[in-house]
């Protein structure tokens, strides 16, 4: 009996082993894809606008993946995402600017003060915001986000409403690189495990999943600490990346174009946040780039035509593009059997 | 799903691959503009006047550098007022479009984006109408063809003692903005050093619509002036909810005014209120006269402060270009920051060795739903 337990978990053993070695070999190869773009870049062998452009695309994964936690797995509506990145982004800026001699170190220390700060206060207001569900927890999470643009607009240590700007640039792309596959190891590891199946039964059925004996208050506010902490993380790269940031860019209009990406490449799939991202920022540079070659005068054509699409976009695919859907590589192998996924 | 996946990396690689072509004799300049988001009427006139600009100098002939003639290209790009935009703009417009030179954005927190870019990749810059310091502060590549916040402050202060004889002044300005709390500044501190009390000092946010709260406080100190250097599309709203309260201070604004959709959103609450300026379509300078009537001309309507400041930011360029005698952003460079006496249509130019130019101010009084010019002054 307990030989063949043991068997059964051996077996399990070198399921998981390979499954995550097969991760790890694929994120290596993207990262030394990556590595290769950004030596290229540097030797002028291509355009920084591409390479600016998969940098802004990287950190919104980032942050969109992040949303997805709570407004794909745990099914909340969260309408503060913004607000956790504007405390990452401004912790990095102190610590960068006023803590540290700029280097490496500094970097790695503000990038990790990003995302604690946020951590923290994510803590924090989850406390509070999930004494609410629905409706009322979007606008206790809107109104948190406003508090803390607000905040910071009347902190004159922090420029207020001027700004902050002298941020060394550290951020590449090679590193937002980096801090990406962090992320979606750890989010792949989170929303595949017991946390995940957790978060996805609250979502079904919250009596269910509260007869099934699971503590509902404790996982939500996971969720959404996991998901401010790595919205802090997109933040502190931001601002050593913009090297000039004002609380008005974290306000609202921030977190709906987050909802917009997360919304269009559908939501419970961590690949629908990659494919959403992508996609949204890409349309807006091929319109930028199409409009400008046909004539000059239409470039504010552009912010009639992606609307449009997103809207015959959203009306053909109602769960947006990969709606609880997972591309075969990002799942662990052992969810393969089980795939509902075809395409 | 695949098939969109396709038809999405078709579009890209042709995109791409469009794009890197197109005809080098011509000299490209970029132009950052909010042509959409929330001051997109502003966005509109930059675009009229490069337009202007370019048509007028292509007709004569192009650029002429050496004993040769190039023609001008401008890329229009739309930044929609929003920072992160405006670096992605600046990054296109210089590593795919390969332009001379920039001019723009508009609004200061968006020239202060686009700034590192263009520094740092050796491109000069020209920020028609961004009036904070911060935006050319130790910064060599980076220029503005208007006069700075504290200077319209001054201005302000010494029309307000001078000719309206104002002794008590009240402020009401929006907090989240870099140039309406800049001016506000500058205006108390100059207002208080010429022997003027400011009897109130209120704030507001950006997309507030209802300001009687303040308005009520500020009446209760009954100011002999009331000083709103706020933009264009909320100025209305505070003068009408000002003359709703009974107030009967006198009202002045800041360059943030100088848009034709003030008289249309104000109607006859605007009558007799002043604002600074940074040139006035009444002035007698012959530049001045010249570009309205064409401008008028061309597209049937006034042209405001952003479309006049970013006619001389292109004219202002275009003669660096042909004192620099070579197409090379660093010579252009050197060429912009040894301007002196530019003739423009809003004043005289002269750059200091900074990238501020040193240039006069006007007052434009609003009389029978008209701007009308009422002072000059100068530095």
């Amino acid at each position: 009996m307990s030989s063949s337990k043991n068997k059964h978990s051996q077996a399990l053993l070198a399921k998981l082993a390979a499954a995550s070695s097969s991760w790890g070999i694929r994120s290596v190869a993207f990262l030394v894809c990556i590595a290769l773009l950004q030596i290229a870049g540097d030797f002028d062998l291509i355009n920084q606008y591409y390479l600016h452009i998969l940098t802004i695309i990287g950190m919104n994964i980032i942050l969109v993946a992040s949303l997805n936690l709570v407004n794909g797995y745990l099914g909340e509506f969260a309408l503060g995402h913004a607000g956790f990145m504007a405390v990452g982004a401004y912790a990095a800026a102190v610590i960068a600017t006023k803590v540290g001699p700029p280097g490496a170190m500094t970097f790695v220390l503000a990038l990790i003060g990003a995302t604690l700060a946020a951590a923290l206060i994510g803590y924090l207001i989850g406390l509070i915001t999930f004494k609410t569900v629905g409706d009322y927890l979007a606008i206790v999470t809107l109104g948190f986000n406003m508090i803390i643009v607000n905040a910071i607009q009347n902190m004159d240590y922090l420029g207020g409403p001027r700004g902050f700007g002298g941020i060394p640039k550290t951020t590449s792309l090679i590193i937002v690189a980096l801090c990406l596959v962090i992320t979606y190891t750890i989010l792949r590891n989170l929303v595949f495990s017991g946390h995940g199946r957790r978060w996805i039964s609250i979502r079904e059925n919250v009596i269910a999943a509260e007869l099934m004996g699971i503590n509902i208050y404790k996982a939500k506010n996971m969720a959404f600490t996991i998901a401010a902490a790595f919205a802090g993380l997109a933040g502190g790269l931001w601002a050593q990346y913009q090297q000039f940031i004002t609380p008005k860019s974290f306000d609202y209009i921030k977190t709906t174009d987050l909802l917009v990406m997360l919304y269009l490449g559908g939501t419970g799939s961590l690949s629908g946040s990659i494919l959403g991202v992508v996609f949204y920022m890409i349309l807006m540079e091929i319109l930028r780039n199409v409009l400008a070659m046909i004539d000059p005068r239409l470039a504010e054509l552009r912010m009639l035509i992606s609307p449009l699409i997103l809207v015959i976009v959203m009306l053909t695919r109602q769960s947006g593009l990969l709606g609880n859907r997972e591309w075969r590589w990002l799942k662990p192998r052992k969810e393969d059997s089980t795939d509902e996924y075809s395409s | 799903m695949r098939k969109l996946g396709f038809l999405l990396l078709a579009l890209v690689l042709l995109t791409f691959a469009v794009s890197g072509c197109g005809s080098s004799n011509e000299l490209k300049i970029g132009v950052s503009a909010p042509l959409t988001g929330d001051i997109s009427a502003l966005g509109q006139s930059t675009k009229n006047a490069a337009l202007l600009a370019q048509e007028e100098i292509n007709a004569a002939g192009g650029i002429k550098i050496g004993d040769k003639s190039y023609p001008v290209k401008f890329i229009i790009e739309d930044d929609e007022n929003k920072p992160e935009s405006t670096a992605t703009v600046f990054q296109k417009l210089i590593n795919q479009d390969k332009v001379l030179a920039i001019i723009g954005s508009q609004s200061s927190k968006c020239s202060n984006a686009g700034a590192p870019i263009a520094e740092s990749a050796k491109i000069p810059q020209i920020s028609p109408w961004s009036t904070n310091p911060n935006v050319t502060k130790d910064r060599s590549y980076v220029f503005r063809a208007c006069f700075i916040d504290p200077f319209q402050g001054k201005v302000v202060a010494s029309f307000a003692k001078d000719k309206l004889k104002a002794k008590t002044a009240a402020v009401l300005y929006d907090v989240a903005s870099d140039y309406n709390k800049g001016i506000a500044e500058v205006f108390r501190d100059e207002f208080i050093k010429a022997g003027g009390q400011i009897v109130a000092f209120e704030t507001y946010m950006t997309k507030d619509t209802d300001f009687s709260a303040q308005l009520t406080k500020i009446k209760g100190t009954n100011p002999d002036m009331l000083f709103l250097p706020n933009y264009f599309n909320e100025v209305p709203l505070q003068v009408q909810q000002a003359q709703k309260l009974g107030l009967t201070a006198k009202i002045v604004g800041s360059d943030g005014w100088d848009n034709p959709e003030l008289l249309k959103m104000g109607g006859p609450a605007m009558e007799g209120t002043y604002f600074t300026n940074h040139y006035s379509p009444d002035s007698d300078r012959p530049a001045s006269k010249d570009f309205i009537a064409k401008y008028q001309k061309k597209y049937n309507m006034m042209p405001d402060a952003a479309a006049a400041l970013t006619y001389d930011a292109a004219y202002l360029l275009f003669q660096a270009i042909e004192k620099a005698g070579k197409v090379d952003p660093a010579a252009i460079r050197d060429a912009i920051a040894t301007t002196k006496d530019f003739s423009g249509v809003t004043g005289d130019i002269t750059y200091n060795g900074s990238g501020d130019p040193v240039k006069g101010s006007v007052i434009i009084k609003i009389e029978n739903g008209k701007f009308v010019f009422d002072s000059a002054v100068n530095p």
